[in-house]
């Protein structure tokens, strides 16, 4: 049948790509550019963002993103409670990583009011941050894989997942909107047997990121659509205001936790996993520091250093109060604080101004998704409409902390 | 626009067979799962199987908690509403038909809708009468149905008194807490339907 076409219309059989080398183009096959709306709704823009591709064909010439679907006015929420009352509210900006938002929120406020933390306390802050770093990574690597058409992994991810929730559930009764570390310290002290329990999953957990590895990362496939994909250079990822996995992807040494050590974790030994390119070290060899694959990469072996860091936190970790005592209503003096802590997504800032009331007078969030997004428009420039969901599913982006 | 005579064409890279039929990748990817088939499962059946949970701090639906004697154990103080991020708790105080304390709540809603579940009213309660319960999963057909009034917080304890007991019965009036006697009530079976409470 096709061929009885073919041979009937002799023009199909122009070899196009011959004619046009041939007359340099001159024959040209115009297509015209359709905007194409990506989300709100879609499985792969991780929650609800909606990105406009201006397309060229297969080819996407411009992709803007647009946000604020998500948001709740979580800054202004916080210009009306106390302190301690803003520590839910926290959960809800990265909610996949939401001890990290408690822990950033209540060293910006203990530093504004001047608060001294119990040094169990702090600890168990650093295991539970560092735990929710973990959790955090692991739904970024196995919706990563499914973004990519691995579905596999995402149950994998999820099963180790789940062994954390259930510690955070232990500790403090709630699994994703944890609230547990607050001003002060922490609501309540570990239950018993938690060190031993955590001592467990890390034993499991730490030969688990090789499954990983064997399972996706050095998939031929999936290096094959992650890697030399959405590059950025250091330059742009600093011009940019990149942080977290995604800078360290390009190459740049820069962890808040390392750089500028804040609260305890100057006592602990750890590495800072930054992008590597292809070919050393048993990397695939179409890797290019800045591309997909690095970001993804960092996560993973971010998973080891934070294995390292409860480690060592268990080991030191003292006994006695794990909360401060505070006053009924935390008077907080008039003065400004910004403090910038390492999240599971690069730097979350906090500024919070008080006025001498025990209300905040403002209250900022500087969320690195928010940032991170921003590149967005930059790089999906002149990349296969395919390659979309792979670029933003390596910026790693939780749309309740991009609209807050 | 992308001009014609900026489309650069790009050979196909030469694929051996092995590599064209993608096999050998997929039987890598797929030979970690294949293991596990063998493997314990790690996934229950929900509605029939429940998996085990810490009941001592699960922070679920509220419950308000009775004293010895089947009364409410709340004495009003506001505490709870007052600490609620969500303002979701509303209370209405009057005086207590009993001798050892002063006020009771005439009224206690919670909005369960609105509630975060976030653990501050139980972490204020200076009685340790308002406490978070391992009930997760409660329904209702209208938001009206959702309002936990006292009646509905009261029966939720005794719904979970065996699963999650009193944390600490010692606390209750004003009377407890110096160490005194219990003093009599006037009427000892009473219970909840105390005088002066207005009926609805």
């Amino acid at each position: 049948m096709a061929e009885t076409i073919l041979e009937s219309q002799p023009d199909l059989l122009i070899d196009w790509k011959k004619s046009d080398r041939d007359d340099g183009g001159a024959c040209d096959l115009r297509t015209e550019e359709m905007l194409v709306n990506m989300g709100p709704q879609h499985p792969s823009t991780h929650g609800v963002l909606r990105i406009v591709l201006r397309t060229d064909g297969e080819l996407v010439l411009e992709a803007i993103p647009h946000i604020g679907y998500l948001h709740r006015c979580a800054e202004k929420i916080g210009e009306n409670l106390q302190p301690f009352q803003f520590v839910p509210t926290t959960d809800r900006l990265d909610y996949l990583a939401a001890m990290n938002n408690n822990y950033g929120f209540s060293l910006a406020v203990e530093k504004l009011a001047g608060i001294e933390v119990p040094e169990r306390a702090r600890y168990i802050r650093v295991i539970m941050a560092e735990l929710s770093r973990i959790a955090s990574h692991l739904v970024s690597f196995g919706c990563y894989g499914m973004d990519l058409g691995a579905f596999t992994p995402f149950l994998y991810a999820f099963r180790e997942r789940e062994r954390i929730l259930d510690m955070f559930e232990a500790a403090c009764g709630a699994r994703l909107t944890c609230s547990y570390i607050t001003i002060g310290g922490v609501t309540q002290d570990l239950p018993e047997r938690f060190c031993e329990t955590v001592s467990e999953f890390l034993d499991y957990f730490e030969p688990k990121i090789d499954e990983y590895n064997q399972l996706l990362t050095y998939n031929h496939i999936f290096v094959k659509r992650a890697a030399n994909v959405g590059v950025i250079s250091a330059e742009d990822a600093i011009r940019w205001g990149l942080t977290g996995p995604c800078l360290r992807g390009s190459g740049v040494k820069f962890d808040l936790r390392k750089s500028l050590p804040y609260d305890i974790y100057s006592r602990f030994d750890f590495e800072v996993p930054v992008g590597l390119p292809g070919g050393s070290d048993g990397i695939p060899k179409e890797v290019r520091v800045g591309d997909c694959w690095n970001r993804y990469f960092v996560r993973m072996q971010e998973m080891r250093q934070s294995v390292r860091i409860i480690r060592q936190c268990l080991e030191q970790m003292p006994a006695g109060e794990v909360k401060a005592k505070l006053p009924k209503t935390l008077k907080l003096p008039a003065n400004e604080v910004y403090f910038e802590s390492e999240g599971a997504r690069g730097q979350l800032g906090f500024l919070v101004v008080g006025d001498g009331s025990a209300i905040p007078y403002r209250v900022k969030v500087r969320g690195p998704c928010f940032c991170n997004l921003s590149i967005t428009s930059h790089v999906c420039r002149e990349v296969l409409l395919a390659d979309v969901p792979a670029i933003i599913g390596s910026i790693d982006i939780v749309m309740g902390e991009v609209d807050r | 626009m992308i001009r014609d005579s900026d489309i650069v064409f790009v050979d196909e890279p030469r694929l051996t067979a092995a590599d064209r039929l993608y096999l050998p990748q997929v039987v890598m990817g797929l030979k970690t799962t294949f293991r596990h088939l063998f493997k314990k499962k790690v996934t229950l059946q929900y509605p029939e199987e429940k998996r085990p949970m810490r009941v001592e701090n699960y922070r679920g639906v509220h419950r308000l908690n009775k004293d010895e004697k089947g009364r409410v154990a709340c004495v009003a103080c506001f505490m709870c509403e007052t600490a609620c991020p969500a303002h979701c708790i509303h209370i209405e105080g009057g005086e207590a038909p009993w001798p050892d304390r002063e006020k009771y709540p005439i009224k206690f809603d919670i909005d369960e809708l609105r509630c975060i579940y976030c653990g501050m009213c139980e972490e204020a309660c200076p009685v340790d009468a308002i406490e978070l319960t391992p009930e997760f999963s409660i329904v209702g057909l209208s938001r009206e149905e959702m309002v936990f009034d006292k009646e509905k917080l009261l029966e939720m304890f005794d719904r979970t008194r065996e699963l999650k007991p009193r944390k600490n019965p010692v606390i209750t009036g004003y009377e407890y807490n110096t160490g005194g006697p219990i003093p009599p009530s006037d009427d000892q079976t009473e219970g909840l339907k105390a005088p002066g409470q207005p009926q609805r």
